[in-house]
């Protein structure tokens, strides 16, 4: 507090100061009807509204018609198989104590496991030679199973606490592999025939070690993901689920859309389905979905609107299909289009809008969209791609250390420093793209510097 | 109206006794009559057109007055220069509200108009087709220029201002009459005939005062810009290759990161 007074700061600038300061003078004071560390709990200070009712609090129970005394008697545990006899306070009411067994006893659960004879185990539990020659480590003794069964009913079940006490090192998986295989095993032995245990879950739904293992590997990526790698995740499967619900509007929209074509007798059926053909494989993989609109519906609504107007000008039509072209492409994208037109020298409207003129503009215009969803692509590949090996690092242990190695190689080939580079696009991201949304900005091709030139006004 | 489906045969009537001969001679005018109506679907004729004006500067001494600084003409034209009569009935200029009769009809081609003024503006033009053409009129609008680009730079007589516009006016589906009219007409782009279509006879057309529709021999005509699709088709395909280029380019990039990335997941079991 002096050197506060010293620097000449304001006492009571930070409210974590005001907080310090109250919560000793909260405590001090001793609230009413709730002791003080309960009262502590509720966060040290008066609730607007009383969280707990006071005087639910101070009534007591008040048999009035019962005469209530506790009483130190001893007692018996079923779970227990000594007869050892412990004392506890009973409450006794009007004189008799209460009867049952001890309350806990009904939690005292075990697995039945089951237990298999010598002959048994030499005719059917015997691990088989062929899994021996894969892994020396692998194979079962007799021993080792026998130890193993021996700690399952020891500790009902928990392969983890086994997997921990046994002797030679196993995992978990291989530990439960061997566990059910044998009594799953010994269950069909015993079974007179196949059709009575085959219900019997084990019988049903056999134990999958490879399985189990790439399931927990997965598990344990999923929980090591960061926050970062969450979002995108988020972001990835939004996207995907937009592309797909766009293509399956395309699909509702070519069924109904073929009728129509065929009903009013457009000019150049060819024309139609060619540009339906040639927008669809490009919307596929590539289309921005921002927009749910859809360019191939978009397309060919205008053209039948152009055929109900009977007369128009070219510049016109050719207006309406670029902008049925770009209908799912956001303002954005469509601004870095006309940028790379201007760019490559070509006019945003064209001079001379003949036939031919028209359609190699529409094309043009088309190509350079799918080139910007190309180049996008491209950036999400590549922030898997390190979101992907960041997450190899934080696998559970026991990976070989040469793996790390091997992964962080790749990553010096690949690109030169690809976390700190995507990580600096993701931050300016979209702002720095605004200002100049040119395609030298691509950043996955080495030759970066080489791209502007090509761009300029053709000689 | 009977429009059979996509046909481009002429119909025909079924031989009638010879009783009705009277009647099949009327009818069968009328199925003519029909016919030309009907229409030619799978296809377009296209009409290439150029529409602006021309602006003089009338100099300081000026004959009439002080508000008439230029001289300025606004017009429709082939973009070949062909006449368009064959096409256009006639073109509604309509000016701005200050001139007398802002509303100036031309009847016959040329189509095209001349003032005198100081104020640039927005000129609509309002085209209308011969009947068989199309019942609905089309709309262009151009803005009056008058002053050169080159704000500072001094006015000359000689040199005019001249803003031109090329367009086409598409005519898709269009009735046999027009299409038998126009079939070899210079002015307008027309589909092929198939072999075995006959032409329904073909009227004269004639122009009312005997003035020529083209502006081949225009006054003004050495202003003319030519519009050439040639050079635009060159830059456009241009930039399709370096677009194409591109593409291919980051395709092969997506493949390889592609590869890397299932050799590092093929790595991790």
């Amino acid at each position: 507090m002096d050197a506060k007074d010293i620097l000449g700061l304001p006492k009571s600038a930070l409210p974590s100061q005001e907080k310090k300061s109250k919560a000793p003078r909260e405590s001090q004071r001793k609230p009413d009807g709730i002791s003080r560390e309960v009262y502590a709990l509720t966060g040290g200070m008066a609730p607007l509204m009383p969280a707990v009712d006071f005087s639910q609090l101070k009534r007591k129970a008040q048999p009035e018609n019962e005469k209530i005394t506790w009483q130190w008697l001893p007692f018996t545990n079923s779970a227990r198989k000594d007869d050892l006899q412990l004392y506890h306070w009973v409450r006794v009411v009007n004189g008799v104590p209460p009867t049952g067994d001890y309350s806990f006893s009904k939690f005292n659960k075990s697995v039945d496991v089951i237990k298999y004879t010598d002959e048994e185990y030499e005719k059917c539990l015997t691990d088989p030679i062929s899994d021996q020659r894969i892994n020396l480590y692998r194979v079962w003794t007799k021993e080792e199973t026998d130890q193993l069964f021996d700690m399952c009913q020891r500790f009902d079940l928990r392969f983890i606490v086994i997997a921990d006490r046994f002797p030679s090192s196993k995992t978990v998986e291989e530990l439960k592999n061997r566990y059910y295989s044998v009594s799953r095993a010994i269950m069909i032995a015993r079974a007179p025939s196949l059709g009575d245990v085959a219900g019997h879950p084990l019988v049903k739904e056999p134990y999958n070690k490879s399985q189990e293992i790439e399931r927990k590997r997965a598990l344990s990526l999923v929980l090591s993901h960061t926050k970062q790698q969450e979002r995108r995740d988020v972001e990835v499967l939004a996207e995907a689920k937009r592309i797909s619900e766009a293509r399956k509007t395309i699909k509702a929209s070519r069924e109904p859309e073929l009728p129509v074509i065929s009903d009013t007798g457009l000019v150049g059926t060819d024309m139609a389905t060619v540009d339906a053909d040639n927008v669809s494989p490009s919307m596929d993989p590539q289309f921005p979905p921002s927009m749910a609109t859809n360019p191939v519906a978009e397309i060919a609504s205008v053209i039948s609107s152009l055929r109900m107007m009977r007369v128009y000008l070219r510049s016109y039509a050719h207006e309406q299909m670029v902008q049925a072209a770009s209908s799912s492409a956001g303002l954005r994208t469509i601004k870095r289009v006309e940028q790379t037109l201007q760019d490559l020298g070509v006019n945003l409207k064209p001079r001379v809008p003949t036939k031919a003129v028209c359609s190699e503009h529409l094309e043009l215009r088309k190509e350079i969209l799918s080139l910007l969803n190309l180049q996008k692509q491209l950036l999400y590949k590549e922030a898997e791609g390190s979101s992907y090996r960041d997450g190899a690092y934080a696998e559970t242990p026991g990976t070989p250390p040469k793996r790390s190695q091997r992964a962080t190689e790749l990553d010096r080939t690949f690109t030169p420093d690809p976390t700190s580079f995507l990580g600096e696009r993701f931050g300016k991201g979209d702002q720095k793209r605004k200002g100049s949304g040119r395609l030298a900005e691509a950043p996955s091709s080495p030759a970066q510097s080489k791209r502007p030139r090509k761009f300029k006004a053709s000689d | 109206m009977s429009l059979s489906q996509g046909a481009d045969k002429l119909d025909i009537t079924d031989p009638l006794p010879k009783s009705q001969s009277s009647k099949m001679a009327k009818s069968s005018e009328d199925n003519e009559k029909k016919s030309l109506v009907k229409k030619r679907k799978d296809s377009e004729i296209c009409l290439p057109i150029v529409y602006g004006n021309i602006a003089v500067w009338l100099g300081k001494k000026r004959p009439l007055s002080e508000h008439q600084s230029h001289k300025w003409t606004i017009y429709v034209r082939g973009a070949t220069n062909e006449d368009l009569g064959v096409v256009i009935k006639r073109v509604v200029f309509q000016l701005h509200s200050s001139f007398n009769n802002p509303t100036r009809i031309i009847e016959n081609p040329p189509f095209e108009l001349s003032e005198s003024g100081w104020g640039e503006f927005e000129i609509a033009m309002t085209l209308f087709f011969h009947g068989d053409v199309s019942d609905k009129p089309l709309h262009l609008f151009h803005h009056l220029k008058l002053y050169p680009e080159d704000e500072s730079g001094p006015l000359s007589i000689k040199k005019p201002v001249v803003v031109e516009a090329y367009d086409e006016i598409v005519f898709s589906e269009p009735t046999e009459a027009f299409f038998a009219r126009v079939q070899n007409h210079p002015a307008l782009v027309v589909p092929r005939v198939p072999v075995d279509f006959t032409l329904p006879p073909v009227p004269m057309e004639e122009h009312g005062n005997g003035k020529r529709g083209d502006t081949k021999d225009h006054p003004l005509n050495q202003w003319f810009t030519t519009f050439s699709e040639a050079d635009e088709l060159l830059k456009l395909a241009a930039a399709r290759q370096q677009v194409q280029a591109h593409i291919a380019r980051l395709r092969r990039q997506m493949i390889l990161i592609d590869g890397q990335q299932q050799h590092l997941k093929a790595s991790d079991l």
